[in-house]
């Protein structure tokens, strides 16, 4: 009877490894018992009011309404006004939560079927909203576009969107999101140094291949990239080859159809790309830098040219010396024939707002969203955030810094013609195949037909794949 | 008395047995459950899929790519690392005259040597990142001040150079430890059996292979086990360091990237849970091979 109550050291230890190694794949599935029972009650019985001119989407006063703000580089406040607005004029309790964690704040509430009223699905932590679109976590917001604007009469809220917003957030014809700033991506140069050189940002890309030349010997790297993130040299070359094959390229690539990949619009991109490193335009050692310190030695003059979205203005503050002046260009076009005119822009709206499918309160959630999305509010947001809404005019009457001034001039330019690819937020596992074969092309690791036949195999794979969830455009 | 006592025992193991069972033990099984399902992580239900998950796995080439790596990482790490420690914790004892006092100042170098346990992994992964930097990374700027700038590389963004990039910080950041812990091995080793040695004329290493070596031997298998496990991680330092990460083009890829990347970017929690299930297989088989010679000995009496 006297047997050690001890267990022996092995035992002991070995289960402190077993304990160790899982429990970092195990402890966020703890909080989220997927085992238990759903609940299929309407969380919003009782929730909503009388439709009225003034309430168009039928708030019921009083009701609680809970948002949650990601509060990252553009804080926290526009939204806060926005709630201020509605608290008063629903007499309602307002609960606002900014934080920079959404996914792993929400992802229990989506699970426990007790999600918040607004999400500004948002930050490197957001959930994946493929994903959360298939597990029919969020709410249609026809209801909301098709609503009078706030501030503008004799308009929907549909109309006072910049092109291309509504369709970003749109999953199987039906509106999901509703994205409130909107991003254009280009190439930026210093408008200043290109001015003292006497060059002028090419239109072509044969035009691209002698201000490279001319740049070189002025003894600049005519190109640097954001290396250690291929999806920065990506963006121009996809948006070349959509200038190139037009909206049916965009559209065969993103409903993934066979060879969409092969068309000569990507293949031409790609060669071009092959071509730029070949000739040693590219920084050396581009291929492993952060986009902080890419973008860094491109603000310091190392180099001339660097492809980035809007937002690089905000990013270098504080890195830039005063008058560098950095402008946006689109991306010169490849051949003669294109399909687009060269002013197009690859242009996209992000900060994706969504009322969740099982909201306590879904009327207050699309109502919250029709004031923060009211033309006042979002100038207020511009002016605040120094980058530009989707909605449409916001920065009327506002002086902007030479960045972003050159973006809303970009986006006038290219009128209807801008374009956006959505296979990145519709399937990541492709994206993430596209950005591993792009940065081995600028790497001359990968010939353009190498880079295309890869992709092709990735994309074929993912539309034979039968638990993916497809969409189409 | 006896009664007492069972209901002793009884109330001091059952609140640690509960607190196991739902801490420890039901993750395990909610882990190995959801890695038949289809859970998307965000789903308040999961569909039933059998094996389907661990099928795919087969044909997950990035997933066979982190396979790779942690094996070339299982083998490397604990062997260089322990290789290393092992030599230097023996210097410190037995480099210096008389083959007892260690080398000069051997106290000083323990101290030094153990300050990389001091920094968290993201911060080491962060300050090797600038190391490597092409353009105006330590490594480099000392080959080209040596001139050799002929050997100055792209070491996080060539495929051939990522993963031994890799590999040497994981390496160097754990040396230390492994140094401290077999210096306390050897000091435990009774000094007669030195000064046996020493009057049976042996040198150095004949020193450090008949008498120090099999005296250790207990530590530099547990070495073994916990280096094994460090390697087939890496996810810190591959996450924070590498091109991608993972790459480039999957060139560090580890099995730990793969799960994380599956789960939390791209909503494949069954999928993911999986991936977690087989390291877990992995591991547990790693920690039984290399502990398993040392239970078979000690139950032979010496």
């Amino acid at each position: 009877m006297n047997r050690s109550p001890l267990p022996g050291p092995y035992p002991t230890r070995r289960t402190l490894l077993r304990t160790a190694v899982t429990a970092g794949v195990a402890a966020p599935l703890l909080s989220a018992c997927v085992t238990g029972g759903g609940d299929d009650a309407d969380p919003a019985a009782g929730n909503t009011g009388a439709k009225s001119a003034d309430n168009p989407l039928g708030v019921k006063t009083g009701a609680p309404l809970e948002v949650v703000i990601f509060k990252g580089g553009y804080g926290d406040e526009y939204a806060k006004r926005a709630e201020a607005v509605y608290a008063q004029k629903y007499a309602a309790k307002v609960d606002h939560q900014g934080i920079q964690k959404i996914g792993e704040a929400l992802q229990p509430r989506f699970v426990a079927n007790t999600p918040p009223d607004v999400v500004d699905n948002t930050g490197a932590s957001r959930l994946d909203i493929a994903t959360l679109v298939s597990a029919k976590q969020v709410g249609d917001l026809g209801q909301l576009l098709d609503a009078p604007a706030l501030d503008q009469p004799g308009k929907t809220v549909r109309d006072t969107l910049l092109p291309g917003v509504v369709d970003d957030g749109t999953f199987d014809k039906v509106p999901l999101t509703l994205n409130l700033t909107y991003t254009v991506w280009g190439l930026w140069y210093s408008k200043p140094l290109f001015a003292a050189k006497g060059w002028a940002f090419p239109k072509t890309w044969d035009e691209m291949l002698a201000l490279c030349a001319s740049i070189k010997a002025a003894g600049i790297a005519p190109w640097t990239y954001q290396g250690k993130y291929p999806e920065y040299i990506n963006d121009p070359l996809l948006s070349m080859a959509a200038k190139t094959g037009g909206p049916a390229l965009i559209q065969a690539v993103d409903n993934l159809e066979p060879n969409a990949w092969k068309a000569p619009g990507l293949i031409g991109a790609a060669e071009a790309f092959a071509e730029l490193a070949g000739k040693g335009y590219i920084m050396s050692g581009s291929e492993a830098l952060s986009h902080t310190e890419a973008q860094a030695a491109w603000s310091q003059g190392k180099a001339a040219i660097i492809p980035c979205g809007s937002w690089l203005e905000s990013e270098q503050q504080g890195v830039t010396r005063p008058n560098f002046d950095m402008v946006m260009a689109p991306v010169p076009s490849r051949t003669a024939a294109d399909a687009l005119k060269q002013t197009a822009v690859q242009a996209a709206s992000s900060e994706s707002f969504l009322v969740p499918a099982k909201a306590k309160n879904p009327a207050g959630g699309m109502e919250y969203l029709r004031i923060l999305f009211s033309k006042q509010s979002a100038k207020a947001f511009a002016e605040s955030a120094g980058t530009l809404p989707s909605v449409a005019g916001a920065t009327e009457g506002l002086t902007l810094s030479s960045g972003l001034g050159s973006v809303r001039d970009a986006v006038a330019a290219a009128g209807r013609q801008t374009f956006t690819y959505r296979f990145r937020t519709w399937y990541a596992p492709l994206a993430k195949a596209v950005d591993d074969a792009t940065g081995e092309l600028v790497n001359r690791r990968v010939t353009a037909a190498q880079w295309s036949d890869r992709i092709q195999k990735a994309a074929d794979a993912l539309a034979g794949d039968t638990s993916v969830t497809k969409y189409t455009r | 008395m006896r009664h007492g006592r069972w209901r002793f025992l009884a109330g001091a193991l059952i609140p640690a047995l509960a607190l196991h069972v739902v801490l420890v033990l039901s993750p395990y099984a909610q882990a190995f459950y959801l890695s038949l399902t289809d859970w998307t992580g965000v789903a308040g239900e999961a569909h039933f899929v059998g094996a389907g998950n661990y099928a795919r796995l087969g044909g997950d080439s990035l997933f066979l790519d982190a396979v790779r790596n942690n094996a070339v990482m299982l083998v490397v790490v604990p062997l260089v690392t322990i290789g290393i420690g092992l030599f230097l914790a023996s210097m410190m004892h037995l480099g210096g005259r008389g083959g007892r006092r260690g080398i000069a100042g051997s106290g000083a170098y323990q101290i030094v040597y153990f300050f990389p346990q001091l920094l968290s992994l993201v911060v080491i992964a962060v300050l090797w990142g600038f190391v490597y930097n092409p353009n105006n990374g330590l490594l480099n700027g000392a080959l080209r001040a040596a001139g050799l700038g002929g050997l100055a590389r792209s070491w996080l963004a060539s495929p051939s150079l990522a993963l031994p990039a890799v590999m040497a910080v994981l390496i160097w950041s754990s040396v230390g430890f492994y140094v401290v812990l077999f210096s306390a091995a050897i000091d435990g080793i009774p000094r007669e059996l030195f000064e046996a040695a020493l009057i049976d004329g042996a040198g150095g290493w004949a020193t450090f292979r008949k008498v120090t070596l099999p005296l250790v031997r207990q530590s530099v298998q547990v070495a073994f086990v916990y280096l094994g496990i460090a390697a087939l991680d890496a996810f810190a330092v591959v996450q924070v360091m590498t091109v991608g990460p993972g790459g480039p083009d999957g060139a560090t890829e580890v099995i730990g990237l793969s799960l994380y990347r599956n789960a939390f970017q791209y909503g494949k929690f069954g999928y993911a849970s999986a991936m977690g299930v087989a390291l877990f297989f992995a591991t547990l088989t790693l920690a039984v091979l290399a502990l398993r010679p040392g239970r078979e000995e000690r139950a032979v009496p010496a």
